[in-house]
């Protein structure tokens, strides 16, 4: 009846105990409040149910925070065991526990921070940025975040029930089949990543169609902002990339449970062969984080220095070339693994040659501020930290890029500090300046300053003392994945630093909470009341803060690059609005039910409870053939009630 | 400063079409199964000569019968096609009988399908013989898979033309689904190939 499933799934220790007790008390006391302030029907109405791309924005965008929260505590824990566990001390942590914390941390931080914050400011930013009320599938979008949702529910489960696999974030074969991992862990990752990299592949053709097909008048591609053409780009390796993560999976999966061969080391699998897959999705995934981080800064420089960017087809260009670019590097990742010098070598100088288009972004960006008038807002902080550990990360890597430097740093620590300063100090910073940036036009206020700076120099000087030490010390020989080691290499010192640079991550992070609670608090001083709070040069600050449901009355125009800053700059005084009717999208609940069937079906196959997994499989489908048979998905907003809430808006926006 | 272009086949005019969006998003759709199939077929080009000792494709495939597999799936597509000219001269008769003729076709591609994995298993040649057979059995699978999804696809457009008649919304749901059939077609075209005759033959 249950399949695997037994009371043993759900005792671990101590530890996974505390963590299981807080994430049960933690849902117990939101549900409660949900109770007690009688909001159930106010939240399924207005929020779970919403296809306004604002809502789900928002939704993606806490979930994602609430992730970073646990990623995050899984650094701190890796961080205290090697600091401690040196010569005869074994630190706090079984050896399987640290691996397993190592799983979650590097799946977490990726799949469910950085691929959350990327689909939620994707979803508060592109409609408005191209002059349009919706992304092109409504609905696509809430089954997108939904599948999100399912994926984050199950990879949080197995620490409640079960174990996540001991084996990385990729979960390289031959230690990632049954006979290495017999438990439920692979499964666990294995599902949660499906099901989230369906979403992430709807939602990558749905904003590729968003801004090919629904852009404003006007707005030729050459008109579009950098962010736009970032998102184009990214969602393009979206589209390019996911469907070899899905067949990956799957064929790992067809080896743990129907016996395939594919990746086993006998009966003529090839394990090496996972290894090429999963990297061929893996690089560009790397590439589909960053680009949109560029293109954040490619807004934020801008305006920030009160200046046209510098560039602009260059900027265009680059980004373009990042795209081709990404799918021809995918084997540095495996130098070592035997491939010959010629292979190496390839694959060595395109790496090399990846680098050229970045450099140009950053130079750009450089001389967007050159001569500008600068407000060192923030964002810009943001940005400057990101120039000194972008560098840092880009030279680092170029390093590696020759294939006889790899072999000596490969699965080093110097290695994982390589990668963290390109996602942390390029993609996390990024996403905080975008937030940042955003949150006035979304939320209709200010967030804090003086809380931002302090939490933005905590990160950047913890991210510094966390990550430094780590490429001395696998310059040192010190390999990732270490749970202990012999008080005789010296490294403890080293270890000891970046530990204590996590902790002040961690004060960083307990800044910006304390930032956004700050931030609510005294809303009333920080308000925008002209939706225009940075002097901003893009179409959605030619909206109120926040705008209405249908972001613009009137769909603007456009005939420049900085489509709104020459709407300010235009004297003729605005025509009396001439409002049409708007056709919106009904909210629905088919989302939710998908996502919660997925959720159903991927739990089920994990631990082999067959009925659940199809009546899973069978409530997704039903759901969907219901809803795509409906054609009562729209409705007409009437000129009567625009004209009510235009006129009961604070500030109308130029648009 | 510069002017409207008209006319520009990128021009942002589809706000209110909701063919043209659905029509590019579904290409872009194919365009990632075709990533999809292609990290299959990278995966078979791999491991196909991984026979672990146990029978090879030369050894398994039946020409005569894949051929059989191939004109029966070919005539679906053509039928399908026959389909959708009835769609478009809004001819539901027409419609209804020729997706069931490309239905029963589909159908009976798949049961000649599942007769011959059957017949493999039953020799002992499973998908857990080797990594071949595991290769094979995904890559064809897989197709299968799409196969059957486009057949349950096609019943509820059949229920529907039959119960609402061809609105436009219909209209653009059953090229959607034309549009799939046609695509699982050319795959066919490339397992045929690939895993068939280049197997049988031991290119």
């Amino acid at each position: 009846m249950l399949g695997k499933l037994n009371l043993h799934a759900l005792l671990h220790g101590p530890i996974v105990a505390g963590a299981q007790i807080s994430i049960l008390l933690g849902s117990l006391a939101v549900i409660g409040l949900l109770f007690y302030f009688k909001r159930w029907k106010w939240l399924w109405k207005e929020w779970l149910t919403s296809v306004d791309p604002k809502k789900i924005g928002v939704m993606y965008i806490i979930a994602a925070l609430l992730m970073l929260l646990r990623g995050a505590s899984d650094a701190g824990m890796m961080r205290a065991q090697q600091a401690l566990s040196s010569g005869s001390s074994h630190g706090f942590l079984a050896s399987d526990h640290f691996q397993q914390i190592l799983t979650a941390h590097g799946t977490i931080m990726i799949f469910f921070v950085a691929m959350g914050l990327m689909f939620g400011i994707l979803n508060l930013v592109v409609p408005q940025q191209i002059g349009g009320r919706d992304v092109a599938f409504p609905f696509m979008n809430s089954v997108s975040f939904w599948l999100f949702i399912a994926g984050l529910v199950l990879i949080n489960c197995s620490l409640l029930i079960g174990e996540i696999g001991a084996t990385g974030w990729l979960a390289y074969p031959p230690l990632s089949e049954l006979s290495y991992s017999p438990g439920v862990g692979v499964d666990y990752w294995i599902w949660a990543l499906q099901i989230a990299g369906i979403g992430s592949l709807l939602s990558g053709i749905n904003f590729l169609v968003t801004i090919i097909k629904m852009r404003c008048k006007g707005m030729t591609l050459m008109k579009m902002p950098v962010f736009l053409w970032s998102v184009v780009g990214a969602m393009m390796l979206v589209i390019f990339a996911f469907p070899i993560l899905t067949a990956t999976l799957a064929m790992l999966s067809l080896d743990r449970t129907l016996g395939m061969h594919f990746f086993t080391s006998d009966f003529g699998g090839n394990p090496m062969m996972y290894v090429n897959l999963i990297w061929a999705w893996g690089h560009p995934e790397v590439y589909i984080l960053i680009l949109p981080a560029f293109g954040i800064f490619s807004e934020i420089v801008p305006t920030f220095s009160q200046k046209r960017l510098f560039g602009y087809t260059s900027m265009v260009w680059a980004i373009a070339a990042i795209t081709f670019l990404s799918f021809t590097v995918w084997l540095h990742h495996f130098f070592t693994m035997g491939a010959g010098a010629n292979v190496n070598a390839f694959f060595g100088i395109m790496t090399m040659v990846i680098a050229v288009p970045t450099g140009v972004k950053v130079f750009n960006w450089l001389f967007t501020m050159y001569r500008g008038r600068i407000h060192l807002t923030t964002p810009m902080l943001w940005f400057l930290g990101f120039v000194v550990t972008f560098t840092l990360g880009g030279v680092t890597g170029v390093l590696m890029s020759v294939p006889a430097i790899d072999f000596q740093v490969h699965n080093s620590l110097f290695l994982v500090a390589h990668f963290h300063t390109m996602i942390v100090g390029g993609v996390v910073f990024g996403y905080f300046a975008g937030l940042t940036y955003w949150f006035p036009k979304i939320f209709g206020f200010k967030l804090n300053e003086r809380l931002g700076r302090y939490a933005f120099w905590c990160w950047f000087v913890g991210f510094l003392l966390a990550f430094v030490p780590l490429y001395i010390l696998g310059l040192m020989g010190a390999t990732r994945r270490l749970d202990h080691y012999d008080a005789s290499m010296g490294w403890q010192g080293l270890f000891i630093v970046a530990g204590v640079g996590v902790a002040v991550i961690g004060l960083g992070i307990g800044f910006q909470v304390l930032q956004l609670l700050v931030s609510i608090k005294q809303r009333k001083s920080n308000l925008d009341t002209t939706g225009d709070p940075w002097n901003g040069r893009t179409l959605e600050w030619a909206t109120s803060s926040p705008p209405p449901f249908y972001n613009f009355a009137i769909l603007p125009e456009v005939t420049e690059r900085d489509a709104f800053w020459a709407m300010k700059h235009d004297k003729t005084p605005a025509a009396k609005p001439h409002y049409q009717p708007i056709r919106m999208p009904k909210n629905t609940g088919a989302g939710v039910f998908v996502g919660g069937f997925a959720c159903l079906f991927g739990f089920s196959f994990i631990w082999h409870i067959w009925w659940g997994a199809v009546v899973g499989l069978v409530g997704v489908i039903v759901t969907l053939i219901v809803r795509l048979q409906s054609d009562d998905t729209e409705y007409t907003v009437s000129v009567a009630e625009i004209e009510k809430i235009e006129a009961a808006r604070p500030h109308k926006g130029y648009a | 400063m510069s002017q409207l272009v008209p006319n520009s086949p990128l021009e942002a005019s589809a706000e209110h079409d909701p063919d043209s969006k659905t029509m590019f998003g579904f290409w872009v759709y194919i365009m990632t199964d075709c990533v999809l199939f292609a990290s299959l077929f990278a995966t078979y080009a791999v491991l196909h000569n991984n026979t672990f000792g146990g029978p090879s494709g030369n050894e398994l495939f039946s020409l005569p019968f894949v051929l059989a597999e191939t004109l029966i799936l070919l005539t679906s597509s053509f039928t399908c096609g026959l389909a959708m000219l009835a769609a478009r001269k809004r001819s539901e008769a027409q419609v209804i009988f020729w997706f069931i003729v490309t239905a029963v076709l589909g159908l009976a591609f798949l049961s000649l399908e599942l007769k011959e994995f059957t017949h493999l298993v039953h020799e002992g040649n499973s998908w857990q013989r080797s990594g071949f057979l595991s290769a094979f059995f995904t890559l064809v699978g897989t197709h299968g898979l799409h196969i059957s999804v486009g057949l349950m696809w096609m019943g509820v457009l059949i229920t529907q033309v039959v119960r609402r008649g061809l609105p436009k919304a219909t209209v653009r749901r059953l090229a959607l689904l034309s549009l799939f059939w046609h695509f699982l077609d050319i795959v066919w075209i490339f397992i045929f190939t690939i895993v068939y005759l280049m197997g049988a033959l031991r290119v």
